[in-house]
């Protein structure tokens, strides 16, 4: 299988005042198309802020970041943004849902920013919602949904247009037990049988074990690579 | 405008708090639509399209000095002047005070130069004809359910009759409309026969209010108010002529400065409302940081995320602005019979042009600064809570 993603020698120098911080020290890192990482690591070890530059959230200081081929290390805000919205879904641990908004409504956020018509928006949310096991609760607000439920329409929201990578911050820290095994179980089918690259940040090894590989990273090395099933 | 419902949903997201600036944005708004349709009423009597062809002739001292008849003859005689006619203020009260409306007696040929007022030709014949007799506007018989052979008491304030009586009867030989439904408010008056007037009043007989020309050439009213005042220059009785609008102008103007009293009031009203209006929509960005993170994650741009915030301003502001005039729309026709002249019969295209402009104007002010806050924030900052 090809990379997906490529990084290669990326650091990340943090500014605080005169002081400057490197977070993260000459990563190389390749996350083949159709895996499904799992990012673990101490706390303040940098997972979150590799996680956010491979989802074109921030730019590295150093080196230089691929994604389908394409380069996003040295793109601008505006071009950026573009590129998050038609290739990367994201998955929050506190779900950012917008309370107002119904679940249903949530979902098509996205697709907003598409050429997609009225009804195509709500068809295609409700196809996402559908796949997340929550066709019935399109008219809940967040407020109104479990946990667990309020991050499966997180993940929905992730994949209404469809981006092949799905970045994840410690989805289930937040979770009891069995909603959490009930989003990994998803994120899992999504891996599976709909082709989505998935990084995944966690602190939990139980979690870590839904994916087919686990990173490592301390003080901002990647310190070695394990394998699953 | 799919993205409305985002915007509103973010409006309404603390439903309280946004009730309460509407409603003041709609009283500050209110108080706007009422007081500019006062500036329109006064602005309007100086600038009537109606009496651009007349001039009014007065003394230089004060309009309620009277002058002697015998200038009539030598104002016909000015070139440029087509036919002349004169006035006096009466100042009778119907009842009660309260009933306030003006009353003059005027001279035979007096509704020939006000073609602005129609009167059927039986009735002006009439007018013409009865000693005793006066014509009303529609809207003041309407007002009192005056009909034609109706007898109209007035009490005089100033001129009581030779025999010490104040009580002036009238006869209602007809009733006159403005021909233009915008100049309603010229029509509640009440006028009555010169002739009797100065033939039954103690005192005063022979002297004249003020003297109305009608010009052969509008341009040329400037020449012929000098040729008039120019008659009685360094007699005892000096002259003032202007034309009708002029004289309106200077006749409000005696009262106050309408417009600037407008401004002012309404300078510290919108002020107070862009510092209320504007902590709203900061306390409401600083909430909503983290779903702005969560828009520009998801693909929004900063300019989409800087006209979100802008929209939201600006509707806030429309939302409440819109009702508080449209109420003022409501209000200022049903007060207008109420308080004669002092308000048009609504609330004008310019006074809701005006408005609309200073909706966008505020809601664009006090939005600009929560929005640049909105487009500049870093998403990894603002997901991690910094
Ligand atoms: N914008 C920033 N400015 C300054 N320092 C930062 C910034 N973002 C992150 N850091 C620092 O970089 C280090 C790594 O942060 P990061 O959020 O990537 O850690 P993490 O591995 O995700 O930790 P956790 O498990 O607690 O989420 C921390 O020491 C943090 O304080
Ligand atoms: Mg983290």
């Amino acid at each position: 299988m090809s990379n997906l993603v490529e990084i290669r020698n990326v650091s990340k120098v943090y500014e605080r005042g005169k002081q400057k911080v490197e977070v993260l020290h000459h990563v190389d890192l390749g996350i083949a198309q159709g895996d499904f990482v799992a990012l673990m690591g101490p706390s303040g070890s940098g997972k979150t802020t590799l996680l956010n530059l491979i989802g074109g959230l921030d730019s590295p200081s150093d080196g230089s970041i691929a994604v389908g081929g394409a380069r996003i290390d040295n793109l601008g805000q505006g071009a950026l943004a573009k590129w998050r919205a038609a290739n990367v879904g994201f998955v929050f641990q506190f779900y950012n849902l917008l309370p107002m908004l119904s679940a249903q409504k949530n979902v098509e956020l996205p697709l907003l920013l598409t050429k997609l018509s009225a009804a195509q928006r709500k068809k295609n949310a409700s196809v996402a919602l559908q796949l997340v096991g929550l066709a019935d609760r399109a008219t809940h607000k967040p407020t109104e949904l479990s946990g667990g439920q309020q991050q499966r329409v997180a993940i929905a929201r992730a994949i209404v247009s469809d981006p092949s990578l799905l970045v994840c911050d410690e989805p289930t820290g937040d979770l009891d037990r069995q909603s959490a095994e009930d989003v990994l179980a998803l994120l899992q089918t999504l891996n599976r049988e709909h082709g989505k690259t998935i990084v995944m940040v966690t602190h939990d090894p139980k979690a870590a074990e839904y994916a087919r590989q686990t990173l490592h990273l301390d003080k901002g090395t990647l310190v070695e690579q394990a394998t699953h099933a | 405008m799919k993205y409305l419902h985002l915007v509103w949903a973010a409006l309404f997201r603390r439903k309280t708090r946004t009730l309460f600036t509407i409603a003041s944005v709609l009283a500050a708004f209110l108080l706007f639509g009422l007081l500019d349709s006062v500036r329109n009423a006064f602005s309007d009597a100086g600038n009537s399209v109606a009496g651009v062809d007349r001039m009014i002739t007065m003394s230089k001292i004060s309009f309620t000095v009277s002058q002697p008849q015998s200038l009539l003859a030598r104002i016909e005689a000015v070139p440029g002047v087509k036919e002349v006619a004169y006035a006096n203020w009466f100042g009778g009260i119907y009842q009660d005070p309260k009933n306030f409306f003006p009353n003059e007696a005027v001279s035979p040929n007096f509704m020939d130069l006000f073609s602005e007022y129609a009167i059927p030709p039986d009735q002006l014949a009439a007018f013409k004809n009865t000693r005793t007799g006066c014509i009303v506007g529609a809207s003041l018989a309407k007002k009192f359910g005056w009909k034609i052979g109706d007898k109209i008491p007035l009490q005089a304030t100033i001129f009581p009759q030779k025999d010490g009586s104040n009580t002036w009867t009238f006869d209602l030989v007809g009733i006159f409309h403005a021909r233009d439904p915008k100049e309603k408010n010229k029509e509640p008056i009440l006028f009555f026969n010169w002739k009797y007037f100065d033939e039954a009043r103690q005192f005063g007989n022979g002297r004249i209010g003020w003297y109305i020309e009608k010009l052969s050439d509008p341009n040329q009213a400037d020449q012929v108010a000098k040729a008039i005042d120019a008659i009685s220059a360094n007699s005892d009785h000096e002259t003032k002529t202007e034309s009708e609008n002029a004289f309106n102008r200077s006749f409000v103007s005696q009262f106050a400065d309408i417009g600037l009293i407008v401004g002012g009031i309404m300078s510290a009203v919108f002020f107070t409302l862009i510092l209320l209006t504007g902590n709203t929509m900061a306390q409401a960005v600083r909430e909503r940081i983290p779903e702005l993170a969560v828009l520009k994650t998801i693909g929004f741009s900063n300019r989409g995320v800087l006209g979100l915030v802008l929209a939201e301003s600006v509707l806030l502001i429309l939302l409440g602005g819109l009702i508080g005039i449209g109420l003022a729309a409501v209000i200022v026709p049903a007060m207008s019979s109420k308080v004669q002249g002092l308000l048009p019969d609504g609330v004008r295209w310019n006074t809701w042009a005006l408005g609309v402009a200073l909706m966008f104007g505020i809601g664009l002010l006090i939005g600009w600064l929560p929005a640049l806050r909105g487009m500049r924030l870093k998403i990894v900052d603002a997901l991690a809570g910094r």
